[in-house]
């Protein structure tokens, strides 16, 4: 066996879970499993107890309500990929899932574990902070909101909290006029970024942009470029923009390159993102 | 913990006793006895393990078989009309040479097969190489497992499979 042993429930309603949360020992939810059976079978995680959400109702599925899209927490990378509602709803998401890692991954691996594991290199962190999304938690005390940008604390680190569960994230249409980049350096297709870049850009009518970038890979969390976004909407150049961004990216070196070489990359992600959305047709 | 386990593969159903960290690949191998699923790298890097789960391709050294109570499995083993009779991407594998070792060989049939009905048989070389982002050769023969996958596709749309 590769996994160390462990119990395994499978409950069928919210509530149950909840009760499953209370519980003593290392108690860890299960979702796609794209990330916590590898990390079991590599012995990276010991718990005492797998709850295996996978089987409970009304947790999956792509929504929209008042201009609001509602993605369901067990919703599938490849569902997102596939959705006609998010190619046109919210195509920042559509361009980032062929970058999430194979296609028999995004078969079982799900939006919300996604989030919920805070992986600082993972795309959907960086999305929805770049979007503004809300995450919608559950708890047996009922349902919190927590927005994209308070939800990350650091590394493999989010906001929620003992015996909550997230239950789906929502995220409000961006403006008419808005445009959506994404790009990520990675050495095979498929990897995990060594930097990457989720953009959802407002425009002006006459040109003035309004840039929200979160970088990703470059910390212990995605990151918005706020100084960066200033100098843009002021109507800064790609120079002024590049040389700003080491005011919002502090990266720390990792297995693939120092921190100064992560900055570097970051500040070609961002000269091609303005290149590019200055000379696309639908900005 | 040990739990009871039952699913259908290949069309029949099967169950077993196993412990809850038991990987699907493993309850195949191991407690099945079909050997056809490979177990390449455990780290759901190389795509050896690729098997369908209600449809859908699936690495099976990602996935619990306590996971896949009541669903639909589909191997290697489960493609072939009968001994005779090779599925249509298999048969496209055969002729086009599209192996050589072949250890490689059923994750990448599995992965193709749902690669080719995911794009409704309309599959070109860039789509194909890319949806094989996934599985690994290591005997670097993906100009030829490329290849085969195209013919595949044609053969299955002609058969309607």
């Amino acid at each position: 066996m590769k996994a160390p042993d462990f119990a395994y429930a499978r409950p069928t309603v919210l509530s149950e879970v909840f009760d499953l949360l209370d519980g003593d020992g290392d108690v860890r939810l299960l979702a796609g499993g794209q990330s916590l059976v590898p990390s079991l079978n590599m012995r990276l995680s010991a718990p005492s107890l797998l709850v295996d959400i996978n089987r409970l109702p009304g947790l999956s599925g792509i929504e929209a309500r008042d201009g609001v899209v509602r993605i369901g927490a067990l919703t599938r990378h490849g569902e997102i990929a596939r959705s006609a509602l998010i190619a046109e709803r919210l195509p920042l998401l559509a361009m980032a899932a062929p970058h999430i890692a194979h296609a028999a991954i995004r078969n079982r691996g799900t939006f919300g574990g996604s989030i919920a594991l805070a992986d600082p290199a993972a795309e959907w962190p960086a999305c929805c902070l770049a979007l503004g999304a809300t995450m919608v938690v559950a708890s047996r005390a009922g349902e919190r909101r927590v927005a994209a940008g308070d939800f990350f604390t650091g590394l493999f680190a989010t906001a929620l909290r003992r015996g909550e569960v997230l239950v789906a994230i929502e995220i409000a249409s961006p403006p008419a006029g808005s445009v959506a980049h994404f790009s990520e350096l990675a050495r095979r297709r498929g990897d995990y970024a060594i930097v990457g870049l989720a953009a959802q850009v407002a425009r002006a009518e006459d040109g003035a942009m309004d840039p929200r970038l979160a970088f990703f890979g470059v910390g212990d969390r995605p990151v918005l470029a706020e100084a960066t976004r200033r100098v843009i909407a002021g109507g800064g150049g790609i120079a002024d923009a590049q040389a700003t961004l080491g005011r919002d990216l502090a990266p720390t070196g990792d297995a693939e390159c120092a921190g100064a070489t992560k900055l570097h990359l970051a500040r070609v992600l961002l000269g091609r993102a303005m290149a590019a959305l200055r000379t696309r047709g639908d900005a | 913990m040990t739990m009871s386990v039952a699913m259908t593969v290949n069309g029949k159903a099967v169950s077993g006793n196993v412990e809850a960290r038991t990987l699907l690949v493993q309850f195949l191998r191991e407690h099945l006895g079909m050997t056809g699923t490979h177990v390449g790298c455990d780290t759901s890097q190389c795509g050896a393990c690729v098997v369908h789960v209600d449809g859908v391709s699936v690495k099976a050294c990602t996935m619990l078989a306590v996971q896949a109570e009541g669903s639909k499995v589909t191997t290697i083993e489960g493609l072939a009309a009968s001994p005779e009779k090779l599925h249509p991407m298999q048969e496209a594998f055969r002729e086009n040479h599209g192996l050589q070792c072949g250890f490689c060989t059923p994750g990448m049939v599995m992965s193709a097969i749902d690669l080719v009905k995911r794009h409704n048989y309309a599959v070109t070389e860039e789509i194909v190489r890319h949806g094989l982002e996934g599985n690994l050769c290591r005997c670097t023969g993906y100009h030829n497992i490329v290849k085969s996958i195209l013919a595949g596709a044609q053969a299955m749309k002609a058969a309607g499979v």
